[in-house]
């Protein structure tokens, strides 16, 4: 992990003992996309994160489960960047370090997150909530002059076509119902472009319509994206999981497929037995 | 299916064909009408506008331009300031620093200084009085000083996240300890007694009837250039990332925006937008001192903002006028109760009329509709 830091002039002096040339940007050639390695966070003594470590690959859907206060809200603070951690490493790729890098750098990268309690921007339609997602120069200068091309409002069609909000992109976003909400952070994280996105409770407070309809669509865009998320739901965890992280004071405390977490003794007497 | 437009012409995104109407009829008022009618039409008749009026409309007009200033960044990004007095004042001092300079020899000591300098036996002028007999290089002062304060104190406070109302105080504690430094005579800008006795601008008297015109048109151009170039910012995408800072900073900083460069650029604009406004009001006032800093003066630009209605821009504009034309009403009429009514309507405005007059007629008229 150390070479890590060498500059790509001296890798492409040195090149042919690396076997390829660092790049800017994210570097997944090695299949994986999100690697945490013993990560430790702690608020006023209490260890939020205990050497957790984790890592999802390229195109997997991964989902998180564990107990309230298990460390999966802080977990995604630190991949975001809004907590830095106490020790450990974050990587994204194999060359980009995230405890290194501010919120809006980490969101460039690709990297997307939904909040829990949804996030939209009230007062703006739901046409402008995309308009401001869409993947684009997130400078000032783009700001005030800048224009969506013809290609970036075909996506934002078909985001509104897939999220199902078509008919009320002129609609104020705060009047959207609950789900529906959840709906419109999912087409902002999608009109981002991310190479992962995390998700914090998407089908928190949904109907079983609408659950269903987040299933599908989470399976349909699964594979183009690394996902990560966080759910209790698990009748909608069974639905869309091959692999699951079960997460237990800070550190993971099983892994594998449903059957096996089900079955693991650990995972009954601290979750699901209760 | 039809696509909500979000690039059309520059026309007619800023406004409505009324909306052009009332600009237009406004600039109409000022550079024209009122000029005409004060100057061209005699005192004895019904029609003539006296000079006070004139002077008391600048000096709104000046209100209004900082109210618009205001309105940028707490009616739009959320970011309630309460020290803008000292941008304002800051560009009141740097163009009455030229003004002073016009002074010449005509000051009651006949002296190459100022007055204030004489009396405490300065010899020459400090440094940072260099060039200020020039009429652009004020200019310059006026454009550059207070908003790079402004950048200096907005880049601290909003790397560290400073928000709500711990922003706020500290604008607040900032405009106490630079009206402290302005009482100072030693500070080298006439002490409690600031600046005044203003005699010419630009070589032309600064009392006669003509030039009080010229700076009243100015300032109503300046007036509605500022509302032009607000409305260019907030209906375009610019504006839509002040509301979302405003609404929901952190889905926009996952979104990967920096708040941080936003935040700091309206601000300083507005600093900008508030030091001009303080250069328009210092000539036509003729005084300008540390009284202008102090903390109340900043928290009434916030409640003109409040009273017209935050985040409309023309919400602004009325604010200033409705209560600084009561100011000028009450002032005369029953000098001890205006601090009351000044209470009163911020009270009022905050528990009834949360989006303020404007919001008030909106509510009316679809009423009305319905």
């Amino acid at each position: 992990m150390k070479d890590v830091g060498g500059t790509p002039g001296k890798a492409e002096e040195t090149g042919e003992g690396y076997g390829h040339v660092l790049q800017p940007g994210l570097d997944t050639t090695h299949g994986v996309m999100l690697y945490l390695d013993e990560v430790t966070v702690s608020f006023d003594g209490f260890r939020a994160l205990n050497k957790l470590s984790l890592s999802v690959d390229v195109g997997e859907l991964r989902v998180i489960i564990g107990p309230n206060g298990a460390g999966k809200t802080t977990m995604m603070d630190v991949i975001t960047g809004k907590t830095r951690p106490d020790t450990g490493t974050v990587f994204f790729g194999q060359t980009m370090d995230l405890t290194k890098m501010n919120e809006p750098e980490i969101a460039q990268a690709g990297i997307g997150r939904k909040f829990q309690k949804p996030t939209i921007f009230a007062h703006h339609t739901v046409f402008e909530n995309l308009d401001l997602a869409i993947k684009n120069d997130r400078g000032i200068w783009a700001a005030l002059f800048g224009k969506l091309t013809g290609e970036q409002r075909d996506r934002i069609d078909e985001i509104l076509e897939t999220i199902q909000l078509t008919s009320l992109m002129k609609s104020r976003a705060g009047l959207l119902s609950h789900g529906q909400k959840q709906w419109l952070e999912i087409g902002m994280l999608l009109a981002q472009e991310p190479k992962l996105l995390l998700l914090d409770e998407p089908v928190a407070g949904m109907t079983d319509h609408e659950t269903a309809r987040t299933a599908e669509l989470l399976k349909s865009i699964e594979g183009k994206h690394s996902i990560v998320v966080v759910e209790h739901d698990m009748e909608f965890v069974d639905t869309i999981a091959h692999k699951i992280t079960v997460l237990h004071e800070g550190s993971v405390l099983a892994e594998g497929p449903m059957e096996s977490i089900q079955n693991n003794e650990k995972v009954i007497e601290v979750y699901l037995g209760r | 299916m039809a696509r909500p437009e979000l690039s059309q012409g520059l026309m007619r995104r800023l406004y409505d064909g009324p909306g052009w109407m009332g600009v237009i009829a406004g600039f109409g008022i000022i550079a024209i009408l009122i000029p005409l009618l004060n100057l061209a039409v005699p005192e004895t008749s019904a029609f003539h506008i006296p000079d006070y009026t004139v002077a008391l409309t600048g000096k709104i007009m000046c209100y209004a331009i900082l109210a618009l200033a205001m309105d940028l960044v707490w009616g739009y990004t959320g970011i309630l300031s309460l020290g803008h007095g000292i941008f304002f004042a800051m560009g009141g001092y740097a163009f009455g620093m030229y003004l002073m300079r016009q002074i010449g020899h005509d000051g009651s000591y006949h002296s190459d200084l100022p007055d204030f300098m004489v009396f405490l036996d300065w010899k020459a002028y400090p440094w940072y009085w260099k060039f200020t007999n020039h009429f652009v290089y004020a200019l310059v002062l006026v454009a550059v000083v207070p908003a790079a304060l402004a950048a200096a104190f907005g880049f601290f406070a909003f790397r560290s996240r400073i928000k709500g109302v711990y922003f706020s105080i500290i604008t607040q504690a900032m405009t106490v300890a630079f009206m402290l430094l302005f009482f100072r005579n030693e500070t080298g800008f006439g002490g409690n007694n600031g600046f005044t006795d203003f005699k010419r601008i630009l070589g032309y008297t600064i009392a006669t009837p003509q030039t009080r015109i010229v700076l009243f048109i100015v300032t109503g151009v300046v007036l509605i250039g500022t509302l032009l170039v607000g409305r260019f910012i907030v209906t375009g995408k610019l504006g839509r990332i002040l509301v979302a800072i405003r609404d929901a900073e952190s889905r926009l900083m996952f979104l990967g925006y920096n708040p941080l460069l936003f935040k700091l650029a309206i601000w300083t604009f507005s600093a900008f937008i508030a030091a001009v406004a303080g250069a328009l009001y210092v000539p036509q006032v003729g005084i300008i001192n540390p009284s202008e800093m102090s903390p109340a003066n900043s928290i009434e630009i916030a409640i003109w903002t409040a009273v017209g209605g935050r985040g409309t821009l023309v919400g602004a504009i009325l604010g200033a006028a409705i209560v600084n034309g009561a100011k000028s009403w009450f002032t005369a009429a029953f000098p001890e109760y205006w601090l009351y009514f000044l209470g009163g309507l911020f009270v009022i405005v905050t528990l009834f009329l949360p989006d303020g007059v404007l919001g008030l007629i909106h509510k009316l008229r679809s009423k009305q509709k319905s």
